[in-house]
């Protein structure tokens, strides 16, 4: 009974967010939302007993990535309400894919439901004894130890991508070289000359 | 209810309580502050003119990059975290798969550093 | 521990251990050596790669399964393993001209160009949907960035972001097809997924569907073409020589490998799809390529119907279906190289150019250079006896002998359409008033275009290696 309530909470925030992003006008509500969209998606895989997922998605998400969007949109020097028009002649037919995706995720979860037809390889059902973090940590680094490497790779592509496309060094920028400093000493630092009177100096 | 939410509870209730705390909050001004609005008590204030144009602005793109690289290096903790609770079970292999990883996205950093993309200029 | 935490067999995995490894040694060589190091890095990529080849061919023959089965090193593997690695080198060997006029050479390019090439690897051998899909995110997440790495560009930046949002969308699709997939069959593997959808049923259908079409992006294949143009136009052109030939290979290889692996038992459910997709790709490559004035999203046309080509192989779904496949990709891979080779060196004082009416009268000016793409454009439109019309042939008899004629006909007639736009960049180049010279070709250029050349017209007198390759490749995916 509880569960349940607490689904349909989850569920009904969730979904609410998730239109409020694409409806609301200003987009920086728009990323707000969408952080409340993974908060409730996040209780929802949390119902479900998923509960590393479920932190792993507030943690990377809601931490990271929202604030990435965040930061993407306060960048994005463009006067969203001009972006705006012309919005509702996409409508047509972003509403005919809508439907369509609807027909199908129907037709597919009524086949199952009316046809009984769960998955024809029943796999290990999940264990009751470790917890959810420790049965994952229990495969992961070893028996699919391919899978993660692989992932440790792609963000290796992540990173030398980032950098590749985004950084660029200034020039004319005078930057602070700490173990040049501290290794100064008072003959590098220091050159005393004789001044002759009346005649200056020469640098 | 499982025992898995039971669990939870508390963090329910937790919530529960400060979504209410700040509710009454938000709205104990509507019904008990004095209100007397009228166009230029409402109007932006900037130093006695009006506004001149929107707040958003460019931002460095730097700031972009920073973030990314943060993403990164937290996707690669979130995998820390089942390795470091099974890790008594793990065994050897377990724990050089790991060091495989890290090593590999250390590199990574090394390249970040040297590229100077830590450095802000 | 359990019997898990037993070390997986690596030696299969050599070949990518060995790019993975090598590019991150490189990656610390330009790290630590600046852009000066460029060319070293450029140079032992090439080495890398050619290393990771010769040890696809030296590791023990037969099929080699490790990691639980998430990782197949079979004769089919092992074929398009190999024409990846050396489409890969041919890339950066060509780029290297390229970027030093364009003063971009770094060394980010080559070491991103072997980690595409180590996910292509894995894609090329994945045994799980898993598996599928890291590879191919590995390999996709490399183009995304060298799309747009001439980054003061415009249109290079506009290209890598097409060529990203529509490839996350894909990305989705395919994994939403795999999540149903999954959900219906429970399991991931293969042979699992085979064993599981020969009971039939709507959802695992679906999944397909939806896989399909993620794949369907990757090729390139009509309806899920609309950012080829664009990129191919946008990126510098190494980028866009490299994406019509290696990638493209990684995928149908992959394409094939989900088609007759996981899924023989529905082949009518595909089957369907897979002409749908044939018919159009073939369509929309020949009539859109006509109005083209610039030669990359020409090419970008082209490569459209070349994919639908190879799909009629693949439609019929038998082991000479494949077998066509393997012999078109490879074919396919050498007309494209050697036409890019030409392109490349589509350069004057003042710059590169694109347009198609900047080759007139090249019969004149750089006669050699004229007689080798005029060959390797009638190879590309399938004209006998060059190369390109073996392609053709083996994959229409293979539709023919799995009955689907109304397939191989319209193959043959929108052939004869986009012979029309081939030929009509030969007339350009013998008809038309000359113009000014190119540069000279640089030497790089030069060898790729030497090989694609010969290759291209000597096939049809010594066919006999490429044949038996692909037979034994389409051997053992059956």
């Amino acid at each position: 009974m509880i569960p349940a309530l607490f689904f349909y909470l989850f569920a009904g925030i969730c979904i609410a967010s998730a239109l409020m992003v694409i409806a609301s006008r200003n987009p920086v509500h728009s990323v707000l939302y969408l952080i409340l969209a993974f908060v409730n998606a996040a209780g929802l895989f949390l119902l479900l007993g998923a509960e590393f997922l479920a932190m792993i998605l507030v943690v990377v998400y809601v931490g990271a990535v929202a604030v990435l969007f965040l930061f993407v949109v306060m960048m994005l020097d463009v006067d969203f309400a001009e972006l705006r028009e012309g919005f509702l002649q996409y409508l047509p037919v972003g509403a005919l894919v809508g439907v369509i995706f609807l027909a199908e995720i129907l037709l597919v979860v009524g086949a199952a439901t009316i046809g009984g037809g769960g998955p024809r390889v029943v796999v290990a059902p999940i264990p009751t004894d470790v917890s959810n973090t420790e049965a994952i940590g229990l495969v992961l680094y070893t028996k699919y130890l391919y899978f993660f490497q692989a992932a440790g790779v792609i963000l290796l592509v992540a990173m030398i991508g980032a950098i590749v496309l985004t950084l660029r060094h200034r020039t004319g920028v005078k930057r602070q070289n700490i173990a040049e400093q501290v290794a100064r000493t008072p003959e590098t630092a220091i050159e005393v000359r004789k001044v002759k009177s009346g005649q200056g100096l020469e640098v | 209810m499982s025992e898995l939410l039971q669990h939870y509870l508390p963090l329910a209730v937790f919530i529960a309580v400060a979504l209410g705390l700040s509710a009454a909050l938000l709205i104990a001004p509507f019904i008990v502050a004095y209100k007397q609005p009228d166009p230029e008590k409402l109007s932006a204030y900037e130093c006695g003119f009006n506004a001149f144009d929107d707040a958003r602005m460019k931002f460095d793109v730097r700031f972009y990059l920073v973030a990314i690289l943060f993403i990164i290096f937290d996707l690669e903790v979130a995998f820390l975290f089942p390795w470091a609770v099974a890790f008594g079970k793990l065994g050897l292999f377990g724990f050089w798969s790991m060091m495989v990883f890290l090593a590999v996205l250390t590199i990574g950093f090394i390249y970040e550093w040297k590229k100077g993309a830590l450095e802000w200029d | 521990m359990t019997a898990s935490a037993q070390i997986p067999d690596l030696l299969p995995v050599l070949p990518e251990i060995v790019l993975i490894v090598g590019a991150l040694a490189l990656l610390m060589v330009g790290a630590y050596g600046g852009e000066r190091s460029s060319p070293l890095v450029n140079v032992a990529s090439i080495m890398l790669l050619a290393a990771a080849a010769a040890i696809v061919t030296w590791l023990p023959s037969g099929k080699l399964v490790t990691f639980g089965g998430s990782f197949v090193l079979d004769d089919f593997a092992r074929f398009l393993k190999v024409l990846a690695l050396g489409g890969s080198a041919a890339a950066i060997l060509m780029s290297l001209d390229y970027f030093r006029r364009e003063k971009i050479l770094k060394f980010e390019y080559p070491v991103l160009i072997l980690l595409a090439t180590a996910g292509m690897g894995m894609l090329v051998s994945a045994g799980d949907l898993i598996a599928l899909y890291l590879g191919l995110e590995l390999m996709s997440l490399s183009l995304y960035v060298i799309a747009a790495f001439n980054r003061d560009s415009a249109k290079s930046t506009e290209a890598g972001l097409k060529y990203f949002v529509l490839g996350a969308l894909s990305s989705g699709m395919l994994l939403y097809g795999c999540s149903l997939i999954y959900g219906y069959t429970g399991t991931i593997a293969f042979p699992g997924i085979a064993q599981a959808a020969a009971q039939g049923g709507l959802g695992v259908t679906f999944g397909l569907v939806f896989l399909l079409a993620g794949l369907c992006f990757k090729v390139s294949a009509v309806p899920f073409h609309m950012w080829t143009p664009d990129v191919y136009e946008g990126a510098p052109t190494p980028v866009t020589a490299f994406f019509a030939s290696a990638p493209k290979v990684a995928a149908m290889a992959i394409f094939m490998r989900v088609a007759i692996s996981a899924f023989p038992t529905i082949l009518v459910q595909w089957q369907q799809i897979l002409v749908f997709v044939a018919i159009a790709s073939m369509a929309l490559g020949s009539f859109a390529a006509i109005g083209q004035r610039n030669i990359k999203r020409l090419m970008a046309y082209s490569s459209i119907g070349h994919m639908g080509f190879a799909l009629v192989g693949l439609a019929a779904g038998t082991q000479a279906g494949v077998q066509g496949v393997l012999v078109y990709i490879s074919i396919y891979l050498l007309m494209t190289l050697g036409t890019f080779a030409c392109i490349l060196s589509m350069k004057r004082p003042g710059g590169m150019v694109e347009d198609i009416s900047d080759l007139a009268g090249l019969s004149r000016t750089s006669p050699t250079m004229a007689f080798l793409l005029a060959m390797l454009l009638f190879s590309l439109a399938g004209i006998p006896p060059l190369a390109g019309f073996f392609a053709k042939f083996y994959v229409f008899i293979a539709a023919i002998n799995a009955g689907l004629y109304a397939l191989a006909v319209i193959g043959v007639l929108t052939s004869v359409v986009g012979a029309y736009y081939y030929l009509m960049i030969v007339k350009i180049m013998y008809f038309d008033e000359p113009q000014r010279s190119f540069d000279p070709m640089p030497r790089e250029q030069v060898v790729v275009l030497a090989v694609a050349g010969l290759f291209n017209l000597l096939f049809f007198a010594y066919p006999a290696p490429l044949l038996d390759a692909a037979t034994a490749a389409a051997k053992s995916l059956f």
